[in-house]
C-alpha cells in the first residue's frame, strides 16, 4: 500500500504567525521545468497593512536590545539553517531546476552571509558613527540609529537567488534594529517562507521579519506609499512591470510623498557591503559635556 | 447652556409609573428578578453575527465620521493635569488638522475637579453635540470604585455640575447589587440624578456606569440596566475602562435590548455608552451595526450613543486620512495622546 504525501501550506509570515491571506487568494507556484510545485499565499494590500503593523510593533523592543544581542540573534539564524540545510537543498533544487551540489552551494553562501552581517552588528557603529572634534569643552558623537520599519523587495527570478537573494535583503536591514516587510520571489517563494519558519525558531522576535509571496507589482506601490513605512529597498525591483504604474521609478515617486529613504535596485544577487547596513541608519548627533565643572 | 432632553424627571417617576406608587423594595426586587434570564449562547452567536457585517466605501466614511461625532473624548488618569485637559479639548474640537472637514466629538470626559479647565479651554465651542458643538462630561461618585459614601458622591455630583459639567457619569455601588441590595442601589441612582440639577431647574445628563466587568452574569446586566433605567438614568454605561473586561459586544447588545424594550413599553429614549477597550475602528463600526439593527438607527446621534474612548479617535482618523489620499497612514499623522 502507497503512502499519502502530506504537502505543505505555504502561507504568509506575519507578526511571528503563519496566516493565510486575508483575501484568501493562492497562486501556483512552477518548478523549472513547468510542474506543479506548490499553491503559495497571494498576498494582498490589507496583508501588507497587516505586515506593517507588525513590524511597527515590534520595532521598539528589536531596535532597544543591545547590538551585541542581535549580533547574537542572527548568528542563532545561520545555525538553524544549518540544521535545516536538507530542506532547503530539496526546495531550491526543485524550484530553480538546479542540482543538489549548486544548490547546497547557495545554501552555504546564505549561511555565510548571516554570519557575515551577525558579525558586523557590534562593529558597524564603530565605522559609521564619529567621535567629532569640537572647540569646548564637549563630547559631540555622531551614532547611527535605525530607520525603522522598511519594506524590501527580494530579487526576482534569478537563478541561485531563490534562499540566497532574500538573506542578502533582510539581514542588513534588520542588523541595526530596523524591521522589515520583505515581498519574496513571485515565481520562487517557497525558500522565503521555509525561511520565515527558521527566524520564527531562532529568537528573532515576532514582527521583526515579515514575508509576503505574490505579486510585489500588487504589494508594493501600497508598501511604497504607506506613510508608516520609513525606507524602500528595491533589491529586486528592477525587473518589475512599468505599465501597472509599479516599476522601480514609480515606487521611488511614491515614496518621495513621505520622504522615505529608497535603496536602488540591483542585478541579481545584492553583494555583502557595509553599504547595504548604513543605507537604512539614521546619523544621530548628541552633545554632552566632558565634566561636571 | 443646556440640554432639553428628555425634560427632567421627578425622583423615582419611571418605577412609580411603572411598579406603583407604594414603591418599596419588594416590588423592585420581584420585577428584577422577574426578568426573563438571558440566552446566553444566543446573546453571543447574534452579536458575532452582527460583526461579520461588511462596511465599506461611502458607508463607511459615514459610520467614521458618526463614530467621531459620537465620541467622548477621555481622560482619566492620575497624571492628568490642566495642561493635557487643554490638550484633549484641543483634539476634540479638531481632532485632525490636516482635514477641516473632519467632525468635532461629542464630549470631553474627564475627573471632576478638571471640568473648570475643559469648560474654560472650550469657551465658544462648549455646547449642544447636536448642534456640533463640544460637552464636557465629568465621571463623578467616588468614580471609578464607587467606594464612598452617599454624602461624598453627591458632594462630587453638585460639584462637577456647578462647575458646568453637562454630563455626569456615576458609577453604581456593584458591591451592593451584587448582595442583592437592589433598593439601595436605586436609591442612590435617584439621589445622585437630584444632584444632577440646577439653579434654573435644567439637569445634567445622567449616564450610569455598571462596570459589567464585575457583575459576573448576563442576568446581571440585564437586571442592573433595568434598574438604572427605573432610577431615572438618562444613559446606561458598560465600564469605566479600568476593569477587564470593559465593553464587549454581546454586553452591548444586552443592555441594547433592554433600551429596545424600555422604547416600546413608554416610548422614551434612553441612551447607551460602550466604554472601555474599543480602539480599533474595525471594532467601532461593528457597534453601530448592533445599533442600527437593534433600536434603530435614529439612536446614532450625541444624544442617544456614545463612545467612550481615549485611543479610538485616532484609529478612525488614520482610516480617514487612508479613504481620503488613498494611502495607508501612520500613527505620526495623529496625535500622540
Amino acid at each position: 500500500m502507497t503512502r499519502l504525501s502530506v504537502p505543505k501550506t505555504y502561507k504568509l509570515a506575519i507578526g511571528g504567525a503563519f496566516p493565510r491571506s486575508e483575501s484568501g487568494r493562492t497562486y501556483e507556484v512552477l518548478a523549472a521545468d513547468g510542474g506543479f510545485l506548490a499553491n503559495a499565499a497571494k498576498a494582498s494590500r490589507k496583508d501588507a497593512r497587516d505586515a506593517v503593523v507588525a513590524a511597527r510593533s515590534a520595532f521598539a523592543k528589536w531596535s532597544g536590545a543591545t547590538a551585541y544581542n542581535r549580533g547574537q540573534v542572527i548568528y542563532r539564524i545561520a545555525e538553524l539553517l544549518e540544521g535545516r540545510r536538507a530542506q532547503f537543498i530539496d526546495e531550491i533544487s526543485r524550484t530553480e531546476g538546479v542540482s543538489a551540489a549548486e544548490a547546497s552551494a547557495q545554501v552555504d553562501l546564505a549561511i555565510d552571509v548571516w554570519v557575515w552581517y551577525a558579525g558586523w552588528a557590534d562593529k558597524y557603529a564603530q565605522v559609521a558613527g564619529n567621535a567629532n572634534p569640537v572647540s569646548g569643552p564637549y563630547f559631540n558623537l555622531s551614532v547611527p540609529e535605525p530607520t525603522g520599519v522598511v519594506a524590501a523587495v527580494a530579487p526576482q527570478g534569478v537563478t541561485g537567488g531563490s534562499l540566497l537573494g532574500i538573506v542578502s535583503v533582510v539581514a542588513p536591514i534588520i542588523l541595526t534594529g530596523n524591521t522589515v516587510v520583505v515581498v519574496a520571489d513571485e515565481t520562487a517563494p517557497l525558500s522565503a517562507i521555509s525561511l520565515a519558519e527558521v527566524l520564527a525558531t531562532s529568537d528573532v522576535p515576532g514582527g521583526v521579519v515579515n514575508t509576503l509571496t505574490g505579486s510585489p507589482a500588487e504589494i508594493m506601490p501600497w508598501l511604497a506609499a504607506h506613510a508608516d513605512v520609513n525606507a524602500l529597498d528595491l533589491a529586486g525591483a528592477g525587473s518589475l512591470d512599468g505599465s501597472s504604474g509599479a516599476s522601480w521609478v514609480d515606487l521611488q515617486l511614491a515614496a518621495a510623498e513621505t520622504l522615505k529613504r529608497v535603496l536602488a535596485p540591483v542585478a541579481g544577487v545584492p553583494r555583502p557591503a557595509l553599504e547595504r547596513i548604513s543605507a537604512f541608519v539614521e546619523t544621530k548627533t548628541v552633545w554632552h559635556t566632558k565634566s561636571m565643572l | 447652556m443646556t440640554i432639553t432632553q428628555p425634560a427632567g424627571l421627578a425622583p423615582a417617576e419611571r418605577a412609580v409609573r411603572l411598579l406603583g406608587a407604594d414603591l418599596t423594595e419588594t416590588a423592585l426586587r420581584r420585577h428584577l428578578e422577574g426578568l426573563s434570564g438571558v440566552d446566553a449562547v444566543g446573546l453571543e452567536q447574534r452579536a458575532a453575527g452582527l460583526a461579520t457585517r461588511s462596511i465599506k466605501t461611502s458607508s463607511k466614511a459615514w459610520a467614521l465620521d458618526t463614530i467621531i461625532r459620537t465620541c467622548d473624548l477621555t481622560t482619566l488618569e492620575g497624571a492628568d493635569t490642566p495642561g493635557k485637559v487643554r490638550s484633549l479639548v484641543a483634539k476634540a474640537v479638531t481632532p485632525d488638522a490636516s482635514d477641516p472637514t473632519t467632525p468635532s466629538v461629542a464630549a470631553v470626559c474627564v475627573y471632576g475637579d478638571m471640568v473648570p479647565y475643559a469648560v474654560e479651554a472650550l469657551g465658544s465651542r462648549h455646547g449642544d453635540p447636536e448642534k456640533g458643538l463640544v460637552s464636557v462630561a465629568a465621571v463623578a461618585t467616588a468614580f471609578p470604585s464607587g467606594r464612598a459614601s452617599l454624602a461624598v458622591k453627591l458632594a462630587d455630583t453638585r460639584d462637577a455640575v456647578a462647575a458646568g459639567a453637562d454630563e455626569i457619569d456615576m458609577v453604581i455601588d456593584r458591591g451592593a447589587f451584587l448582595s442583592g441590595n437592589y433598593g439601595l442601589v436605586f436609591d442612590q441612582i435617584v439621589a445622585v440624578k437630584e444632584a444632577c440639577r440646577r439653579a434654573d431647574g435644567s439637569s445634567a445628563h445622567l449616564k450610569v456606569i455598571l462596570e459589567t466587568g464585575e457583575l459576573q452574569t448576563y442576568d446581571n446586566v440585564r437586571r442592573a440596566s433595568w434598574l438604572s433605567i427605573l432610577a431615572g438614568a438618562d444613559f446606561i454605561k458598560t465600564s469605566t475602562g479600568k476593569v477587564s473586561p470593559a465593553a464587549t459586544l454581546p454586553v452591548t447588545l444586552l443592555m441594547l435590548e433592554v433600551i429596545r424594550d424600555w422604547h416600546r413599553l413608554t416610548g422614551e429614549k434612553v441612551g447607551m455608552k460602550p466604554a472601555g477597550g474599543i480602539r480599533a475602528s474595525k471594532d467601532a463600526v461593528r457597534y453601530l451595526v448592533t445599533v442600527a439593527e437593534t433600536v434603530g438607527e435614529e439612536w446614532l446621534t450625541p444624544h442617544l450613543w456614545r463612545f467612550g474612548a481615549s485611543s479610538l479617535v485616532n484609529d478612525v482618523l488614520l482610516q480617514r486620512q487612508k479613504m481620503r489620499t488613498g494611502h495607508y497612514s501612520g500613527p505620526d499623522y495623529v496625535t500622540v495622546d
